[in-house]
């Protein structure tokens, strides 16, 4: 692995180095290290490109790291990746990728993530995009995750794009059944002419299940985001989604609630709040000392912390 | 150390020309605490946030350590040693206690010296330190949150607008406590605070009336605090207006 590559790792995992536990890592589409444990097995898939990852019952506090990183200009790839999280289990997976483009052409990276997540397992997902590079191809993610909870179990999803990655549409999609418990934070930030959409399709199935979606995002420049949550309920149970966002310069963002409730016992809430950074908040932080420039800074960078 | 030479501050409002500060003169001097009292409405806050820099005077001038301030930003200002804790404070998602007193105190200060100026303002430090300043904070604990990173600036002036609003009467006692210490501890600098409470007025220096806009009278403690209880007997105009209409009733 180059230096390049080394600082994407860094940048997506916060991995230094090998991580511990299980891992796979993939590097301009090459497997550059794998590792199974006994209680977490990685093997690749042989039809499509990407790996099965079959976590035994009861497996706690082990980790699973699945990091991708592109430096070749002009890469195309689509990965799929099965988790499939037996009952009791509870670990944590950091997904991630980084793309460096300093050529011509596109680099793009879709990853379909799917997650089988059984009985009472509980997930931690941690997924980081970034983009670097000064070329004029585009990085391109487009993820799609699909959750498929079973009774009792919890997934919560930390997902981060904070620089760097032109073009992305996200599409997340869960099927929660009875006792199931989905928390998602999402943080994203845009500049120049970047363009994200993130839909999500949330669909409560069981009595109890409850999901909470929470997005946070900064849009600069002249870039572009559409948020768009759906949440269907429909049994006793509830959901809650919510758009807040700043936006700077002629960033524009569009934020699209979806509620649907099919049992008179749903209860679905959104949120949505859009505008830019307060003025009082400024004049504080420059009472403080700081230049308008800084204040903006620290704002921005509280906000999506 | 500051001086207000004819300060206006006038406001569009609906397309009439509103006064809100009217040609204020006044001095704040050196190693003196000042109080600024009156009634609501009467455009203290208003002076606050001209003195800061938040407002510009639409007459007069502005003066700091001699120099002629009355162009220069927030930031300037600040950085030249205005500090100025606000009436409402401001909530910031994502941003805890300790990154605010350490943007305030201009350095980095570690968690033990953060904690000190909680500590002076009341607060248990270790249960705050990394507490977001956003919503899920009491009006009481972020109004003393703000005192505190005013404490970290060390400034020249600092300038306090109503701080004893919202905190309780017990810790306000200690309150007083960080304002006499402030005071007895002086050496180069100045506190200008706006007040209602009788306790701060009781250590003041100079006291100053502001009302509808203007300097209603100013002077030694010794002078002015007399005045203020009269005033209170004083019924104000919705009073006398109550007063007249209850006597109509009376009439018919
Ligand atoms: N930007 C503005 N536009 C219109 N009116 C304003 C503006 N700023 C202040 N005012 C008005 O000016 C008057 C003075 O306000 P200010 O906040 O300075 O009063 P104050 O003396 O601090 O009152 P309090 O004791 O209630 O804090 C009020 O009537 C207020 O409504
Ligand atoms: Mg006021």
């Amino acid at each position: 692995m180059d230096e390049i590559q080394r600082r994407l790792l860094l940048e997506v995992a916060d991995l230094h180095e090998v991580p511990e536990g299980a891992y796979n890592i993939r590097a301009n589409s090459q497997s550059a290290g794998r590792r199974s444990t006994a209680n977490i097995e990685i093997t690749s898939k042989t039809e499509v490109s990407g790996l099965e990852i079959r976590i035994r019952p009861g497996t706690r506090n082990e980790s699973v790291h699945i990091p991708v990183v592109m430096t070749e200009s002009g890469l195309k790839e689509v990965v799929y990746n099965d988790f499939y999280v037996g009952e009791g289990a509870d670990v944590v997976i950091v997904a991630g990728c980084g793309i460096d483009n300093c050529g011509n052409q596109d680099s793009q990276h879709d990853g379909i993530h799917r997650f089988f997540v059984g009985p009472g397992a509980k997930i931690r997902y941690v997924e980081k995009h970034y983009g670097s590079g000064d070329g004029k191809g585009k990085r391109i993610l487009n993820p799609v995750t699909e959750v498929y909870m079973e009774r009792n179990s919890t997934m919560e999803m930390e997902m981060v794009q904070i620089k760097g990655v032109d073009d992305t549409i996200r599409t997340t999609k869960a099927v929660l059944d009875a006792g199931a418990k989905l928390v998602v934070r999402e943080r994203l930030m845009t500049h120049g002419v970047q363009q994200a959409v993130s839909t999500y399709n949330v669909e409560l199935n069981g009595e109890g299940s409850s999901a909470d979606v929470v997005s946070r995002s900064v849009a600069r420049d002249q870039s572009f985001q559409k948020f768009d949550a759906k949440v269907i309920g429909r049994a006793p149970c509830s959901g809650h989604t919510e758009c807040d966002s700043i936006i700077m310069d002629q960033g524009r963002i569009l934020a699209v609630p979806g509620l649907e409730a099919d049992h008179v016992d749903a209860s679905l809430f959104h949120e949505a709040a859009i505008g830019k950074i307060a003025g009082e908040q400024l004049m504080k932080l420059m009472t403080l000392g700081l230049t308008e420039a800084e204040a903006e800074e620290q704002i921005i960078n509280g906000f999506l912390r | 150390m500051l001086e207000l030479r004819n300060v206006s501050f006038q406001v569009d409002e609906e397309g009439k020309e509103k006064e809100i500060v009217r040609d204020i003169s006044l001095t704040v001097p050196e190693r003196k605490l000042i109080v600024v009292t009156g009634p609501n409405g009467g455009g203290k806050s208003t002076l606050a946030r001209l003195i800061s820099g938040i407002e510009k005077p639409t007459g007069g001038r502005i003066f700091f350590g001699g120099e002629d301030i009355t162009e220069k930003s927030v930031t300037e200002r600040s950085r030249m040693g205005i500090a100025y804790a606000f009436q409402q404070p401001v909530r910031f998602k994502g941003i805890r206690v300790l990154d605010l007193v350490r943007i305030a105190a201009g350095k980095t200060v570690s968690v033990g010296e953060a904690c000190e100026y909680l500590a002076a303002v009341g607060l248990c430090a270790r249960d705050y330190v990394n507490r977001e300043v956003n919503a899920s904070l009491s009006g009481g604990e972020l109004k003393r949150i703000e005192i505190a990173t005013v404490l970290a600036r060390h400034a020249k002036l600092s300038v306090f607008d109503e701080p004893e609003a919202g905190i309780d009467l017990w810790s306000f006692r200690n309150l007083i406590d960080v304002f006499r210490n402030m005071r007895e501890a002086i050496a180069d600098s100045s506190i200008l605070v706006i007040s209602h409470q009788e306790r701060i007025l009781n250590i003041a220096d100079e006291i100053i009336v502001i009302r509808d806009g203007r300097v209603d009278r100013q002077g030694s403690r010794e002078e002015i605090y007399p005045s203020l209880e009269a005033d209170s007997a004083e019924p104000e105009a919705c009073e006398r207006l109550i007063q007249a209409m209850g006597e109509k009733e009376g009439d018919a």
